[in-house]
């Protein structure tokens, strides 16, 4: 019991017959904030300490396979990492990589989210199928890709290509990130699916049909209706796959290792070479910073538009 | 006169469903065929799953699943899996309710800006702190332990449990709370008697949508773990190695580490968008 | 006995006071009706009595106890939300017999009590239905019921009626008043509605900012209003007021002229008052008569005509560009421009000076 409480208490027990009851609502106060203090308390030593390390890490020399030599050397790490040749392919790649495959699943996840938005036969089951991907472990998908789908010889595209008397195309040796691509696309477009299709859900009827009174046809209406109302959906859609999407990892990892050469290697899988492969602590710290810095800037957007739904409810 | 107009106006209603079912299959269908095809060669034999052309028609075989343990310990793997996710769910939501609970019913100036810091770290690439958690790791003695593939779980998924929580805990009625209060529930009978009972919905797919993430995550559980923790993510990443030419148990395997996931996805994806977009979208 | 006392009760959220000091006495067995505009402080009122809020200064006693502090389970009270609040996941009997399990009450004990109680609002073959099976007639019904088991002191009700469509909130209204009547207990209600407050109260505290206006019968608040936003809240449709200046004032009463011109005598005392200084004078519907152009105190034009098949009433537009409602009998015929000729009697009127304020009458004939 704090001090101040006591002493609340002992100015007014004249004629209370229980002052063991404390008043409630400080009572709530205090176990309300003893209820979200281990949340808060994991996740700042989980935000703060790994953190303050790779802050610290980034500044000083630090490998691995040269244990002890460990002086202050500023911003040198910062320097390497950003004009590293790797550097430039991570970040290009990075960007071709989130780029093309927010185009396709917000392209792609607008028309099927409205298509399977009106009534037909067996829309249940077809949007369990359209959502399922999302729902396969990563490590599953980049495998079946490579192995079931984009072999040039045994796999499925191959017989496609074949049937149409083209080239079986060696996905992997040729075009190494638009495999990668599609194989991120495939995974994603679910989700924007999912997302879309759920928001389309709340789309006002009456103002649907309100539009077609004034006699808007089908354009018109997706056009001046649809999409206006999908646009913040669409938005948080861009922001959170933009998150997830500058940290693919798995799907590098079991296809391609980064190869070859570096042409797919992205910011994520250049780090961990760095720190995993090559041991350079120092380096990969400061470009785990820059990483941060980037998934930052789509954060900023994503935590201020959920905050302003959050005053609006 | 106004008779025709009106069947032709049903007619072509009806032709526009047709259209628009015809086409909607068509792209659910493409879009779920890697799956479908995944699990046809997990029934082929591994002839039969290299040959060219693919083949759509062939004798199923169940032989890749009854030798599901033969190239690797898939038991163990799974086991890894269900001991990780599981428990870190479990240790998420007891951290993660409590919090929810306060910050839905006893809102305080901080509260919002609590919550939204809260999802800020979820927004922190895995990569930006790779490295210190592998070197603490290691120090710790817990690289390739499933504690600490668990501790890392239940970091990462704790601000979308308590994120959703809080959001389903918003929509119940402080009066009925209250009430519980009048009626002279203690803070821990108001929870499990009153508010417990009346959010297991929300609750229940807080649960599926935490074991969904942790069973498919696939960047601690490549970097942390070798092989006695390692779940499944990992073991079929070892498939990719050159020697892994085993097309058929490939799939037999994903088939197995993906369905039961795929069934929780199938069940709670309504109420999955919530927590995925952060509650944004609902 | 059930007393309960406030004493200089006081309650701010940050910066803002809801309530500004509430001194207030509740009887034993009285019907105490809380009523003002959305926002005058009055749900926040009850929710301090049950202890749901904290108290920023001042005390609450329940018969000599104070319960300022006390948990709001541990004071004697039971509470009827607006929502209804009821447990969605309980039956009506385990909704019912919830807070006696919780206080530990032996089976058979409460078996009866909830049976008592559900004889007592006819709840009997609802027992073992969950909340949302029932209409929202019946949900009041078990929320009350909730609240009959524990035998409280107090029953407080935080707007119930609010969320019942028009015809059952008459026949709850109806049956509220038969229940206080058959338990014979006090009950704190609060309401915005001022039917429920002038037909279900022994007792009407009117609030408005935080603060009370007037406590008081519901006749007295209807006839003698302390002041003009008292005056204004109750009664439907709304009194009239008119403005206008003092011209000269002696022991029979008040000269006032109105901004139209005419001239009356109020019986109201006229010390402390100057000649010139600006009143609003007010006048119920009820209380004027519609007459020959040529008769009338005033002139007027008729505005909007309300039939309500009883009465009807009567918009009317002076020169002035004052207002004034009217209540004719259910067949009166004028229509919409007509000008009417409008009387009423000076004894009718009431006077509000320049800060709101009724002024005392000399002699009331009610």
């Amino acid at each position: 019991m704090s001090l101040s409480t006591v002493e609340t208490l002992s100015s007014r027990t004249t004629g209370s017959q229980d002052a063991s009851i404390v008043s409630i609502a400080k009572k709530n106060a205090r176990v309300s904030r003893y209820m979200v203090s281990p949340s808060v308390l994991v996740l700042l030593l989980w935000m703060i300490v790994p953190l303050s390390m790779t802050i610290y890490f980034s500044l000083i020399r630090y490998n691995l396979l040269y244990p002890g030599e460990n002086e202050f050397v500023g911003f040198e790490n910062y320097e390497f990492f950003l004009t590293d040749e790797g550097f430039f392919a991570g970040m290009g790649n990075t960007l071709l990589l989130v780029g093309f495959t927010l185009l396709i699943t917000v392209v792609l996840g607008v028309l099927i989210s409205v298509l399977v938005n009106k009534a037909f036969w067996g829309r249940g089951i077809v949007r369990v199928m359209l959502i399922s991907p999302f729902f396969i472990m990563p490590t599953v998908n980049a495998l079946v890709w490579k192995n079931l789908l984009l072999h040039p010889v045994s796999g499925v595209f191959a017989a496609v290509w074949t049937f149409f008397g083209a080239e079986p195309i060696d996905w992997f040796t040729h075009y190494p990130l638009t495999a990668i691509i599609m194989i991120v696309s495939w995974q994603w477009l679910p989700f924007a699916i999912l997302i879309l299709m759920t928001a389309l859900q709340s789309l006002d009827q009456e103002q649907q049909e309100a539009a077609r009174l004034d006699g808007a046809g089908p354009w018109a209406l997706f056009y001046h209706i649809t999409l206006p109302h999908l646009a913040r959906p669409i938005a948080v859609v861009v922001m959170i796959e933009t998150i997830f999407l500058l940290s693919i990892f798995a799907e590098i990892f079991t296809t391609t290792g980064g190869g070859p050469g570096y042409e797919t290697t992205n910011l994520a899988y250049l780090i961990y070479s760095q720190a995993l492969l090559q041991f350079d602590v120092g380096l990969a710290s400061a470009g785990g910073l820059i990483a941060v810095l980037l998934a930052n800037i789509a954060a900023f957007f994503l935590v201020r538009m959920i905050g302003k739904n959050l005053t609006e409810a | 006169m106004i008779n025709s107009n009106i069947l032709s106006l049903k007619n072509s209603r009806r032709l526009n469903t047709l259209i628009i079912g015809v086409f909607a299959w068509t792209v659910a269908l493409l879009i779920f065929f890697p799956i479908l095809w995944m699990i046809l060669t997990s029934f082929k034999t591994e002839i039969d799953a290299f040959a060219t052309p693919p083949q759509l028609f062939f004798t199923p075989t169940l032989e890749n699943y009854a030798l599901i343990n033969e190239r690797s310990d898939y038991f163990h793997f799974a086991w890894n899996s269900v001991v990780v996710s599981f428990g870190s769910t479990i240790i998420g939501m007891l951290i993660a309710v409590p919090a929810a609970y306060s910050m839905a019913f006893f809102e305080t100036r901080r509260t919002k800006s609590t919550l939204l810091w809260m999802l800020s770290t979820k927004m922190l690439p895995p990569v930006g702190v790779l490295v210190p958690i592998y070197l603490l790791f290691k120090d710790f003695g817990l690289l390739d332990t499933r504690t600490g593939l668990t501790v890392i779980y239940t970091l990462i998924n704790l601000p979308i449990m308590v994120w959703m929580a809080y959001t389903y805990f918003k929509e119940i009625p402080k009066e009925v709370l209250e009430a519980a209060r009048m009626d002279g529930a203690t803070v821990a009978q108001e929870i499990y008697r009153v508010l417990l009972p009346m959010s297991k919905g929300g609750l229940a797919s807080t649960v599926l949508l935490s074991l969904i993430l942790s069973w498919n995550e696939a960047f601690w559980s490549l970097n942390l773990t070798a092989s006695a923790a390692a779940p499944l993510t990992a073991l079929i990443a070892s498939y990719s190695s050159p020697e892994g030419l085993f097309w058929a148990k490939l799939s037999a395997v994903s088939t197995l580490a993906c369905a039961p996931i795929l069934i929780f996805g199938w069940i709670s994806q309504k109420q999955l968008v919530r927590g995925l977009s952060f509650g944004a979208v609902k | 006995m059930s007393n309960l006392t406030i004493k200089n009760l006081k309650k701010s959220y940050a910066d803002t006071e809801i309530l500004k000091g509430i001194n207030l006495d509740i009887k034993d067995h009285e019907f105490v009706v809380f009523v003002g505009p959305s926002g005058c402080g009055k749900s926040t009122l009850l929710r301090t009595i049950a202890g749901l809020e904290e108290a920023t200064s001042g005390n609450i006693y329940l018969d000599e106890r104070e319960i300022t502090d006390v948990a709001p389970a541990k004071r004697d009270l039971a509470m009827v939300f607006q929502t209804y609040a009821l447990y969605p996941h309980m039956t009506v009997r385990k909704n019912m017999s919830f807070a006696l399990e919780l206080a530990g009450t032996n089976k058979s004990e409460i078996e009866t009590k909830v049976n008592e109680a559900a004889r007592i609002l006819e709840l009997q073959p609802l027992l073992d239905r969950k909340p949302k099976e029932l209409s929202g007639g019946q949900r009041q019904r078990v929320a009350i019921g909730r609240s009959i088991v524990r035998h409280p002191k107090v029953f407080l009700f935080d707007e119930p009626l609010s969320n019942l469509d028009a015809a059952l909130r008459v026949q709850m209204r109806l049956e509220l008043a038969r229940l206080h009547h058959d338990l014979n207990a006090t009950m704190i209600y609060v309401t915005h509605d001022q039917i429920e407050a002038m037909t279900l109260a022994d007792k009407v505290v009117v609030l408005n900012q935080g603060h009370i206006e007037q406590v008081g019968t519901p006749m007295e608040l209807y006839h003698r209003p302390a002041n003009q936003f008292v005056a204004g809240f109750m009664g439907m449709p709304k009194m009239s007021f008119l403005p206008g200046q003092i011209i000269a004032g002696d022991n029979s009463g008040l000269q006032v002229q109105l901004a139209s011109g005419s001239k009356l005598e109020v019986p109201v005392r006229a010390e402390g008052l100057t000649k010139g200084s600006t009143i609003t004078l007010g006048i119920r519907p009820e209380h004027i008569q519609v007459t020959d152009q040529q008769e009338g105190r005033f002139k007027g034009r008729l505005d909007v005509t309300e039939h309500l098949g009883s009465d009807t009433f009567c918009y009317v537009q002076t020169s002035a560009k004052e207002t004034l409602t009217v209540r004719t009998p259910g067949d009166f015929s004028g229509r919409f421009g007509d000008t009417v000729g409008l009387n009423f009697d000076a004894a009718h009127c009431h006077l509000f000076g320049s800060d709101g304020r009724s002024l005392e009458r000399i002699q009331s004939n009610f």
